[in-house]
């Protein structure tokens, strides 16, 4: 059984002048255990709400995703969340690090929130992102980059199997994100984590081994050249 | 552990607004237990004051204005009532002890009270007795001599072997002075009572004092009147007050007082209700300062939300953080009481003599802070239900 799986997910959303956009419609998607991917796709493609549905942070109008065996919808919104919390690690494109929680506080919020803070394997995640000695500084203290590095020690603190990727090098100068992508797919390898990684910067995805293009993926997405027009 | 941190966190980036609200929740905590304790403990002691005595008999006239005058020191003496009408009552079978007051003179706004040594042979409360202070003695009888009371001691700096010249009336008017020159021979030592602030001199030198009137030189302003049975009181306040119609005898003393309480009754209503008005605001405090920060808090939300915290936890966060302002309101409104009531009880003994014990449990002391923390967590749950509800997605910035 594939780690993750997904069957006819469909969502739509509603613009303010009535009209009904379909976002995603995903026929049938897979990633198997330790399986890295790189998901190909332009702004407007759908793919913040792709991995939300995965993350069972938005419902579905339809469908399911299935993660280790358990079906998202078919579980209450507490269970989801702690299946998010116990099993998924997310890095976002802005990193989303608590401004008032320091390097160490915002990696052992995260793992308070699934199987309980070990502030051991958090500082020895900060310590492999290179962060050992800014354990007690605040975000605003980091650069980018380092900042970056926080959330990849966060998303993978509760030993999660599936790590989502949605632009994490979006704000990274181009040897910052060759780095800092490289250590994802390293940490995810250390931690046999999965990993499903969506950008639309091509030397980001020329170092998956496997790279989709989210419009085949997502019949709702926009073809390249609709998004570019 | 994880709701604390959050707590602790959010506090601590909401310093200033954490501070203030905190600030007005101890103002109104401290204002509604220093209401309440000054109330009930007013009406306690005052009703409890009676100098050892069950009535006081006095000229025709109000029954309080015979009680505040003759125990409590204040307002002036409805009139006089002639020396043979005190011995009368001394005489009575049903009185164990007679003491004659006449008031009339003060020094330097502090009463002048004439009576006989025999009042201070008498316990003015259970197990108490009047005492002079080391170096001191009470006065004799007929001569110009002055026991001073503390509190009135300390305020003039008078001491024993000091000597004084009394002034006419109960107003100090500086160009009303006597003639007649007393000496302290003794300092009695405090009594919590409105003795401490009386200068008490023999009868028979306030009635003859120099420029008094001649024809009212025996008279006495009130006779404090201890029973041998207090049910004969009844009998007593028959023969005066419904057959007699020349003098009032005020009994019981604290019944006399309670009436006083009774028609300042409104007044502590309005106290209460401006105090309860000032803790609806300071918890209305609380919930705007919350719910008003909640637009910068809910990207914080989203995000803790992301990571799998549950909405039950946001919610109890919040709420937890309104009781914890409460908290810490309630902390500093001890400190807040500490202060009006250390003001409030100097300034009712300076004024009356009678000393109330701020720092004496009071039920209030419970209820008002336990109420403020469990008002100050429900005026959390308006924001918190705000919190409740953020939409995850929407504030994880930004969508692509």
């Amino acid at each position: 059984m594939p780690l993750l799986q997904i069957d006819n997910l469909k969502k739509a959303y509603r613009s303010p002048d009535g009209e009904t956009h379909q976002v995603v419609d995903v026929p049938g998607f897979s990633l198997e255990a330790e399986q890295q991917v790189g998901l190909s796709g332009e702004s407007g493609s759908g793919k913040t709400t792709f991995l939300n549905l995965i993350a069972g942070i938005l419902k579905p109008d339809s469908g399911r995703v299935m993660i280790a065996g358990q079906v998202m919808s078919d579980l209450s919104e507490s269970a989801r969340d702690r299946l998010r919390a116990t099993t998924i690690g997310y890095i976002f494109q802005t990193f989303n690090l608590l401004q008032g929680f320091t390097c160490l506080e915002n990696v052992l919020l995260g793992m308070s929130f699934g199987p309980g803070a070990d502030r051991a394997f958090a500082v020895s995640l900060l310590k492999r992102v290179g962060l050992e000695s800014r354990l007690n500084h605040y975000p605003k203290q980091l650069s980018t980059g380092q900042q970056q590095r926080v959330a990849v020690a966060r998303a993978l603190a509760n030993r999660p199997k599936l790590v989502l990727g949605d632009e994490p090098t979006g704000n990274l100068d181009p040897r910052n994100s060759r780095e800092s992508m490289a250590l994802i797919r390293e940490a995810c390898g250390e931690n046999g984590a999965a990993l499903l990684l969506v950008s639309h910067d091509q030397p980001v995805l020329d170092m998956f081994n496997e790279v989709r293009a989210l419009h085949e993926i997502n019949r709702a997405a926009l073809q390249p050249e609709e998004a570019s027009a | 552990m994880t709701l604390f941190r959050i707590v602790f966190k959010s506090l601590r980036q909401h310093l200033l607004s954490t501070v203030v609200t905190a600030l007005s929740l101890a103002l109104a905590v401290g204002l509604l237990m220093s209401v309440w304790v000054v109330k009930e403990q007013s009406h306690a002691t005052f009703t409890k004051v009676s100098g050892g005595y069950d009535a006081v008999l006095g000229a025709r006239g109000s029954k309080l204005q015979l009680v505040l005058n003759a125990i409590f020191h204040l307002e002036a003496s409805p009139g006089n009532i002639r020396w043979s009408d005190y011995q009368t009552i001394k005489k009575h079978g049903a009185v164990e002890l007679a003491i004659p007051l006449a008031v009339g003179d003060n020094y330097r706004g502090y009463r002048l009270v004439g009576t006989e040594p025999e009042m201070f042979e008498h316990a003015y409360s259970p197990g108490k007795t009047y005492e002079v202070e080391s170096g001191g003695r009470l006065f004799e009888a007929g001569y110009k001599e002055a026991v001073v009371g503390s509190f009135a001691a300390r305020r003039l700096g008078l001491k024993v072997r000091d000597q004084f010249n009394p002034y006419h009336g109960l107003i100090f008017n500086e160009d009303a002075m006597h003639k007649d020159i007393y000496v302290v021979v003794g300092i009695l030592k405090p009594t919590s009572t409105p003795v401490d602030r009386v200068i008490w001199i023999p009868i028979s030198g306030l009635q003859n004092m120099a420029g008094h009137d001649p024809k009212s030189a025996t008279d006495v302003s009130a006779v404090l009147v201890k029973l041998r049975a207090p049910t004969a009181g009844f009998m007593m306040d028959q023969m005066y007050n419904k057959q007699g119609d020349k003098m009032t005898f005020a009994f019981p003393i604290g019944a006399v007082m309670a009436q006083l309480f009774d028609k300042i009754a409104w007044f502590d209503k309005i106290l209460e209700l401006v105090a309860y008005l000032v803790a609806l605001v300071a918890i209305g405090s609380i919930l705007a300062s919350i719910y008003n920060s909640m637009n910068e808090r809910r990207r914080d939300i989203a995000i803790m939300r992301a990571l799998g915290a549950r909405r039950s936890t946001i919610f109890s966060a919040v709420v937890l953080e309104a009781a914890t302002i409460a908290s810490l309101g309630v902390l500093l409104g001890f400190a807040f009481y500490a202060a009006i009531m250390t003001g409030a009880a100097s300034i009712i003994r300076e004024q009356t003599g009678v000393v109330l014990e701020p720092f004496a449990g009071h039920p209030v002391m419970l209820w008002a802070p336990l109420g403020m923390i469990a008002l100050g967590a429900l005026a959390g749950v308006v924001p918190a239900f705000k919190a409740y509800r953020t939409h995850v997605a929407e504030y994880l910035s930004p969508v692509s």
